[in-house]
């Protein structure tokens, strides 16, 4: 069974180009387009990991990753946040709240893909 | 007649006239004083009428006619119309124990003893003159009366009488009879009522004598009036006795102002009539009785006249007018009337030569001797125990000396001279005193250096005018000195002085004098400083009847001295006896017990200064006391420096609080403009931020298909075409942002080039529409679109108001209903300008963000399902243009609940006018 990955991210084309990147590195690419589906959708399943955009409708993506980590059954999510605001103040806070990376875009799809794939092989496999 | 009676007869009448003085003077330590009623005060002032008028009236109206009468209408003014003047200088002389017009004066101007000196100098060299007047009346009228011939009658005889000028002797005798009457008691401010009763008797005797003679003339030698004057018209004197359309008008308005300052700054009038006054409610009375006492005592003036240029006129020699008096009764040998018309003048000449002897000697010795005594310290006068007979001796020396120095007037000047040109001299001197007098109790400002600048002026302009011409005429200086001016230099010819010719010499010497006198104290007073004692007398005088209670003066000295160094002190110049009963008294009145040991109150110094000042003056006074009252007193002058002070702390602090105020406000403002900054910072920020986003998303894709497209060249045809359409959407996106951050950069800085032109707003948001045709086919959105044929031209940059329309449109197409989207586009006249109306039927806009909507980048998050497609900056920049062109924008949400957006342009006309007003 592959692993999960669930794309928070309000931009198409950006959704677009990251579906193809992940399904090309055989993920299975789950797309919610603000935080509160985000969280809907974490509520169906528990993907292996969140590619989250901080700018988002609705519930942004610092408060969304906090609820993440609070949930018990999302322990082992890993997050991989992403920011179109290249500040420092926005990496350390992202960090501070638990998420695993912290990506810049425009980000290389090619050190994006490679980056997920290591976070998710470092994890042993949900099921 | 012989010598030997009329001396019996004089010396007589002296005699009497001690013994009136003297029965009053008893009288008055037991019982209430005779003087006590306005009829003997009325008397007493009519001292004015001197033998100036006895015999000098006469002889002015055998020669001028009605010029001796300016005399007398001067004082009847004053004292009819202008009586005030007088209750002013009552009033004040009383609650400040005021002795003589020096001390006026000085007392005014800060009781500082140079002004009440040159004052006493004045009135004493310009009374010489006067009392000259009088010695020569009395020596004369002496001779005549003696010598009685035919022949004398014309010319009184010049030998001397018993080997000695008879002058001298008059002139010794007055002294001797002026020391006694006058220098009894040594409060010189207390009332002399033997002396008071004394001179009214005088008053009474020349009266009836003048009236004696007059009857006789009238009635004895002619029939009456009429047949009088109908004589004397028929030998041609009509003039003396009408007033003539060539006579001397400046003259006569001369000697009336000199006669109106002259009864009240004459020494003796200013003695008589203030100091030794009763009561000031005695000046009711007064001032009727007085002028009558006046109008009374010249009614027979031009009878006696006439009658005697009647007699003489056919005489070989010209007879002395002045003397008609005598000469008319003797001419008809009627040696009693002359003998009583003698008494009369003598009458005259002595009350004005005693009461004249006794004001100036005062002066002298309280505004001249004193301070010079007091200043040498080898006297050690503070030292002396009893003062009293040293003061005594002292004034008593001042009136021989001022009998001697009118003796030596007279021997010097006087031969040359009438009665009145004399007289007049000593008004002039006088009248230099009514400047600062009158200057003193209405105008405040009048100060010390103003006083004293004007009265030395005056009185060297006098000095040269009037006094040194009459030495020069009489031969002690050359005559050129009056002819040809000092050293030849006409310009000062003394009477003409700066070339001014054309009026007679009294006159020309007043319009000087005075010129300089009161433009000196006005002038020097306005610009000079006023010392705190200055303001303080000023006010005191000024204000005498808002200061009534004669306790707040003093009320300044600070520091102690005990009752008995005040006792001691007052005791050495008015006498232990007298002083211990007035302490006494004082505490009497005042319910108190006073013992020696006992600390002096204000009060109690006050009382004791005003006592010390009717002895020895009020300057000699202050610096007396200030000498006792232990403790660097001499107040007031450090009272106002301390309160100079004190408000200047006050006026300091209140500075201070002022500058913390302040500052406190420019650390409000600071913090303030300090949180606008950060303010301006963060939304700075916020904008960078919100920047860099909005040109990192497209970035993001654009790479992201690149990198994809790159790396997966095996990617299916149709993906491709898909990706690539992305990167050309993404990479007009970001050239749209781009475009639309530099016009708003550039709008904002005021740097956008705007083409403006005259246009047809249908027209402009016609093309706008149809530009956004593909789009609202895309979003298959039903258009509503009303726009009028007619629509007043607005003047704007046509294609920044399409982008206008187009923003709001494509606004309104993003957020409109998805599933049936309609937009209804309206455009209207107002009267101002064009209104155009986009409105959508989609969800509307929250209320929280409704006023921020129309900000960079306050787009979007949140309004629809999708995230809508915009850089954020439309409405922005609509707002931008549609200000800059003069309109409004505004948002409201529809009652059907789509967003309303609405802009004005205003009409062309209009606009115009607006634009030419800035």
């Amino acid at each position: 069974m592959s692993h999960t990955v669930l794309v928070v991210e309000d931009e198409p084309n950006i959704v677009l180009s990251l579906q193809f990147i992940l399904k090309q590195a055989g993920f299975t690419v789950r797309v919610a387009r603000d935080g509160e589906l985000a969280l809907k959708a974490i509520d169906d399943y528990v993907p292996d990991l969140v590619l989250l955009d901080i700018m988002l409708p609705k519930q942004d993506g610092f408060s969304v990753c906090e609820a993440i980590r609070a949930n018990r059954r999302c322990d082992k999510v890993k997050i991989i946040m992403l920011s179109a605001k290249s500040r420092d103040a926005d990496k350390e806070r992202a960090m501070a709240l638990g998420a695993d990376e912290f990506v810049t875009k425009p980000f290389s799809t090619r050190e994006l893909g490679q980056m997920v794939k290591d976070i998710v092989a470092f994890k042993p496999s949900v099921s | 007649m012989s010598g030997g009676l009329v001396l019996t007869v004089s010396f007589l009448y002296l005699g009497l006239l001690f013994a009136i003085a003297q029965f009053v003077d008893k009288r008055a330590e037991t019982k209430r004083p005779l003087t006590r009623n306005p009829y003997i005060y009325t008397l007493s002032i009519a001292v004015f009428c001197t033998s100036w008028t006895f015999y000098g009236s006469v002889g002015l109206a055998a020669n001028k006619g009605l010029d001796f009468l300016p005399i007398y209408l001067g004082p009847t003014f004053v004292f009819v119309l202008w009586s005030v003047v007088w209750v002013k200088i009552i009033r004040i002389c009383k609650l400040h124990r005021i002795t003589s017009i020096a001390d006026f004066i000085a007392s005014r101007y800060g009781k500082r003893a140079g002004l009440g000196g040159l004052v006493t100098v004045i009135a004493v060299v310009g009374t010489m003159p006067y009392i000259s007047l009088q010695l020569k009346s009395i020596a004369t009228s002496f001779r005549i009366l003696v010598g009685s011939s035919e022949s004398v009658l014309l010319t009184a005889p010049t030998d001397p009488i018993f080997f000695i000028d008879t002058t001298l002797i008059v002139a010794i005798a007055l002294a001797l009879f002026a020391i006694l009457f006058g220098t009894r008691h040594i409060d010189a401010s207390e009332h002399h009522e033997g002396l008071v009763a004394a001179i009214a008797f005088e008053s009474v005797v020349k009266l009836v004598a003048f009236l004696a003679v007059g009857f006789f003339v009238t009635f004895g030698l002619y029939n009456g009036f009429t047949d009088l004057f109908a004589t004397a018209a028929q030998r041609g004197m009509t003039e003396l006795f009408t007033v003539n359309a060539d006579s001397d008008y400046s003259l006569w308005m001369t000697m009336t102002i000199l006669s109106m300052a002259a009864i009240i700054c004459l020494p003796r009038q200013f003695y008589i009539t203030a100091v030794e006054n009763p009561d000031e409610s005695y000046l009711r009375k007064t001032t009727w009785l007085f002028p009558l006492y006046l109008l009374v005592i010249n009614i027979f003036v031009l009878p006696i006249a006439l009658a005697g240029r009647l007699i003489f006129e056919g005489q070989s020699a010209p007879a002395d007018a002045d003397m008609f008096m005598l000469t008319v009764p003797l001419f008809h040998d009627q040696g009693v009337l002359a003998l009583v018309a003698f008494v009369g003048g003598l009458s005259a000449a002595t009350s004005m030569v005693i009461v004249a002897a006794i004001a100036l000697s005062t002066m002298v010795c309280n505004d001249l001797i004193m301070p010079l005594l007091l200043r040498w310290r080898w006297l050690n006068i503070s030292k002396n125990d009893d003062l009293t007979g040293l003061l005594l001796t002292i004034r008593r020396v001042s009136i021989l000396l001022v009998l001697i120095l009118g003796y030596v007037y007279y021997l010097i000047a006087s031969e040359s001279y009438t009665l009145v040109t004399i007289g007049l001299v000593s008004f002039s001197a006088a009248a230099q005193f009514a400047p600062a007098i009158i200057g003193g109790i209405f105008w405040k400002g009048g100060s010390y250096r103003g006083a004293l600048a004007g009265l030395a002026l005056g009185f060297l302009v006098w000095l040269y005018t009037l006094l040194l011409p009459s030495f020069a005429q009489s031969g002690w200086l050359p005559i050129s000195f009056i002819e040809d001016g000092p050293w030849g230099i006409t310009l000062l010819k003394p009477y003409a002085l700066f070339g001014m010719e054309g009026f007679d010499r009294l006159t020309h010497a007043l319009i000087w004098s005075m010129l300089l006198n009161i433009g000196a104290y006005w002038i020097v007073s306005l610009i000079s400083q006023q010392t705190a004692i200055e303001r303080i007398q000023g006010t005191l005088f000024v204000d005498v009847f808002g200061h009534s209670d004669d306790e707040k003066d003093s009320r300044y000295w600070r520091g102690s001295a005990t009752i008995s160094d005040l006792q001691q002190l007052v005791g050495r110049f008015v006498g232990g006896q007298r002083v211990a009963e007035a302490f006494s008294g004082f505490a009497a009145s005042r319910d108190i017990n006073l013992r020696k040991s006992q600390t002096a109150d204000a009060t109690m110094l006050d009382f004791a200064e005003k006592m010390l000042a009717g002895a020895i003056g009020s300057a000699t006074a202050r610096v007396m006391m200030g000498s006792v009252v232990k403790g660097e007193i001499v107040g007031l002058d450090e009272v106002y420096r301390i309160l100079d002070e004190t408000s200047q702390v006050i006026e300091y602090s209140h500075r201070l609080e002022q500058k913390s105020a302040e500052l406190e406000e420019a650390t409000t403002q600071l913090r303030n403009a300090n949180e606008r900054l950060k303010e301006l910072d963060s939304l700075k920020d916020h904008f960078l931020s919100m920047v860099s986003h909005e040109l990192r998303t497209p970035l993001t894709s654009l790479r992201a298909f690149g990198e994809i497209l790159a790396d997966n060249p095996d990617v299916p045809l149709e993906e491709r075409a898909q990706f690539l359409n992305v990167i050309i959407k993404e990479s007009q996106r970001l050239t749209r942002l781009i475009d639309q951050l530099l016009d708003l950069a550039r709008m904002e800085a005021g740097q956008m080039d705007w083409s403006l032109d005259v246009i047809d707003m249908g027209s402009a948001v016609e093309e706008a529409l149809a530009a956004l045709e593909g789009l609202v086919q895309e979003n298959s959105v039903h258009m509503n679109i009303n726009v009028p044929e007619m629509l007043p031209a607005v003047r704007a940059d046509r294609d920044q108001l399409i982008q206008v329309v187009i923003n709001l449109v494509s606004n309104a197409i993003k957020y409109c209903n998805k599933q049936k989207g309609e937009i209804t586009v309206t455009v209207s006249s107002e009267t101002d300008g064009v209104l155009v109306n986009v409105l959508d039927n989609g969800r509307g806009i929250p209320d929280e963000i409704m006023d921020q909507i129309f900000e960079k980048f306050h787009q979007s998050a949140g309004i629809g399902d999708d995230k809508p497609q915009g850089s954020g900056l439309g409405l922005a920049i609509c707002r931008e243009i549609v200000t800059f062109l003069g309109g409004e924008i505004w948002v409201a949400n529809d009652i059907g609940g789509g967003a309303s957006f609405s802009f004005t342009i205003p009409r062309a006309d209009r606009q115009q006018a607006r634009l030419s007003a800035e």
